[in-house]
């Protein structure tokens, strides 16, 4: 499970990496970046947003160890930790979508507006499909499921939700303060 | 987990028995029924492939007659036949044949394992290739007709602009869902070969064919994240109406090219490398002889993987980029034909000496190799950017790949039927058929590409609709006659294969465990086995190509035999 889970991040860091050399191969053929007319994006707020999503790393990691320990209640109390944050995380990064929308920034607007959406959807998709996991794994820890030796789908689980937050703090440095 | 696995695994062979037809034969989590799935898709979509290949082979030499069975065509009816033809034997032939079909099949078996490591994934990878071919075929009646912009679906004949509105679409839709498909089967395969061996069945004593299997998986895992990336953005282009490949919106059309290359160049080691994998497990078995070089092969395919990643802008020296571009990428491009140089000579010098048994499987290996040989040696013309700025434009790039993907999925995957047909369905193939089917098609293989080579060089272009176009070519329109014969010829000589695949089912010779006398460890058990693989788990204790070894009894030791050798004979040449 985890060698697959491995795996399965391989593909996805070439796919990510295709996405951003898009980014930098357009935006050097273009002539202002942002273009003209096009706002800035909101850097303050998604640095926060983005302490917000390393903390659910750290609550993400204590629930493993926690697992490790033996300790069933911490183990679901960690873990429903990181879903709150991973769910704010979203919930932010929502509210910018519809603040950048109203500021005129649509995938149409400009290439700049497309590869924004395009990169940052992409990485809202993977948190999604994360979040989703980690409820199925966390419906499993507070019946006991890791408690004994056997945290195989905690692992993987913990595996890809590290992925998913390092892979923002890279979007974030390239996309927003890049 | 683990634990939990076996124990589930255990009551269901215990169910194995009392399994419904639909669990058995559709909806099966079995690797060999899966498996045996995805080599008859393949070969159904093989048959639209070779329709569409006649259709444009016919178009090609007798523009003004009209395709029998098709009418006269369009410009835009021409291009989908093209498109369609390249789409459905790289994705929907060659990835299921080779990966799917011998992937599934043989990987668990030569492990020792009872089944994947993830049994109900690879029953959903095999529905979603199954999925991804209806959405394909069915955009053959699309409004607008099928996808045109060719197999490498270029913008910006790929983005607004095509006619093909529907088709496209369709195209990119099938062609993600035939990603996910062998993403999943990627991910099983490697994990497999991982966490699923038997005791004994150590890295290097694997049979190359799951090494090769492995690093084909790999390199997709690899390859496919930026074509995916580049297939989302035309998605969004076509749909959502952003401009990432229109020039006129601040886009790059050669963006595109970049990213389906990136994975294009290694696609065809994908479909390779399992191609070789068939032939270097088939050819000591009938060469009665050690596989040579054998860790030597394995390092070479893993630098081969690794160097198709650094070569794929040598298909666009007449683009349109950077020429400065142009030297690094034919420096790589040269070197990566040393590693498939190697193994090649690994291969010719596994014959050398042997008592070679022409049987039909090991006809197909020397045919296939001997084609291949050609294939490499013409593709050195073309890696290097001087020579290939002639030439790209030409027949002589369209017989050149033919002469490497061919081989390599036909000659390789025929290799693998023949051979592996006895285990999976537990009787031989007729022998005379197979012969006949062999040299039909090795002759008429021939025949259609080495005039295209001709045409080639004397500059006939490839993608053209009406040859008759440019007056100059016409002294060079009986080539292209030639070709279309024998294109004919090479259709009608599949049909021995099908009344051979078909008859021998019910006809054949009973086959028993081990026909071949081969040493690795799914000759072990029943023909075909039974759910669940292995009575017992097997115990691997010597490498997979000890024939003739000296002073044997025999001239194979099995994989799980016990029996060493007189002492001071050197046997284990790996592990
Ligand atoms: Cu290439």
């Amino acid at each position: 499970m985890v060698l697959a889970v491995m795996a399965l991040i391989g593909a996805e860091v070439m796919f990510f990496g295709g996405l951003i050399s898009a980014f930098y191969i357009l935006r050097a053929g273009s002539f202002s970046w942002p273009p003209i007319g096009q706002p800035r994006l909101p850097i303050a707020v998604t640095g926060i947003n983005t302490l917000i999503l390393f903390g659910s790393a750290v609550t993400m990691r204590l629930g493993v160890r926690a697992a490790k320990r033996k300790r069933r209640v911490a183990v679901t109390r960690w873990l429903l930790a990181t879903l709150i944050l991973g769910s704010i995380f979203l919930a932010i990064q929502g509210s910018e979508w519809i603040r950048l929308i109203q500021y005129r920034l649509t995938v149409k607007s400009s290439l700049y507006g497309a590869l924004f959406y395009t990169i940052v959807g992409a990485h809202a998709v993977h948190v999604a499909g994360a979040i989703g996991a980690l409820l199925f794994v966390t419906c499993s820890a507070s019946r006991g499921r890791y408690s004994d030796s056997d945290h195989d789908g905690l692992t993987a689980c913990s595996l890809f939700w590290q992925f998913v937050v390092l892979l923002w703090g890279v979007i974030y440095a390239m996309v927003y303060l890049g | 987990m683990s634990q939990a696995a076996v124990i589930s695994h255990a009551a269901y062979a215990e169910h194995a028995e009392a399994l419904g037809f639909w669990r058995k034969y559709v909806f099966s989590t079995d690797h060999k029924t899966i498996g045996k799935q995805y080599l008859g898709i393949s070969l159904f979509m093989a048959i639209a492939g070779g329709f569409t290949a006649y259709a444009i082979r016919w178009q090609l030499a007798w523009p003004a007659a009209g395709i029998p069975g098709l009418g006269a065509i369009t410009p835009h009816a021409y291009n989908s036949l093209v498109t369609m033809h390249g789409s459905i034997m790289v994705f929907w032939v060659a990835m299921p044949m080779l990966l799917g079909a011998f992937g599934n099949f043989c990987i668990p078996l030569m492990l020792g394992a009872d089944d994947m490591a993830f049994p109900r994934l690879n029953m959903l990878s095999v529905w979603i290739f199954f999925t991804s071919a209806l959405v394909l075929l069915a955009s053959f009646v699309a409004p607008g007709g099928a996808a045109a912009s060719g197999w490498t679906a270029y913008t910006p004949l790929s983005d607004t602009w095509t006619s093909a509105v529907w088709g496209q679409t369709m195209w990119l839709f099938a062609v993600a869902l035939e990603f996910a498909s062998f993403l999943i089967g990627g991910i099983n395969f490697l994990t497999t070969a991982f966490t699923r061996r038997c005791a004994g069945m150590t890295l290097w004593r694997m049979p190359l064919l799951v090494w090769d299997e492995i690093a084909a998986s790999v390199l997709f895992l690899l390859s496919v994240g930026p074509l995916v990336a580049g297939a989302v953005m035309l998605l969004m282009d076509r749909l959502l109406g952003t401009g990432f490949y229109d020039p006129s919106k601040g886009g790059d059309p050669l963006l595109w090219e970049h990213l389906f290359w990136f994975f294009g160049h290694p696609e065809v080691y994908v479909v390779a490398l399992p191609g070789f994998g068939i032939m270097l497990e088939i050819m000591p078995v009938f060469a009665r002889k050690p596989i040579f070089g054998y860790r030597t092969i394995i390092y070479s395919t893993i630098v081969a993987v690794g160097l198709s990643l650094i070569v794929w802008a040598h298909h666009m020296f007449v683009s349109g980029m950077d020429p400065r571009l142009a030297t690094p990428f034919s420096v790589t491009t040269i070197l990566i034909s040393v590693p498939f140089a190697i193994i090649v000579f690994a291969m010719i010098a596994t014959l050398w000496g042997g008592s070679l048994i022409f049987d039909t499987p090991m006809l197909f290996v020397i045919g296939g190799l001997a084609s291949f040989i050609v294939g490499g040696v013409t593709g050195i013309f073309l890696g290097s950017a001087a020579s290939d700025i002639y030439l790209h434009g030409t027949y002589f790039v369209v017989a050149h790949f033919h002469y490497t993907l061919f081989p390599v999925t036909f000659f390789g995957g025929y290799a693998g039927i023949y051979y592996w047909y006895p285990k999976m369905f537990g009787r031989m193939m007729d022998e005379r058929l197979g012969k006949l089917h062999f040299w039909l098609t090795f002759v008429f293989f021939q025949a259609t590409f080495i005039p295209l080579f001709l045409a080639g060089i004397g500059g006939t272009p490839r993608r053209v609709f009406m040859p008759s176009a440019y007056p100059s070519f016409a002294s060079l329109q009986p080539l292209q006659v030639m070709a279309t014969v024998a294109t004919i010829g090479l259709i009608a000589s599949q049909i021995p294969l099908v009344v051979n695949f078909f008859s021998s089912m019910f006809r054949g010779a009973l086959a028993g465990r081990n026909p071949w006398r081969a040493n690795t460890l799914e000759w072990t058990v029943d023909s075909p086995p039974p759910h669940g693989n292995f009575p017992d788990p097997p115990v691997a204790r010597r490498w997979p190509y000890d024939y003739s070894v000296p002073g044997a009894a025999s001239d194979w030791l099995p994989q799980v035999a016990e029996t060493n050798p007189p002492a001071g004979i050197k046997v284990q040449r790996a592990s």
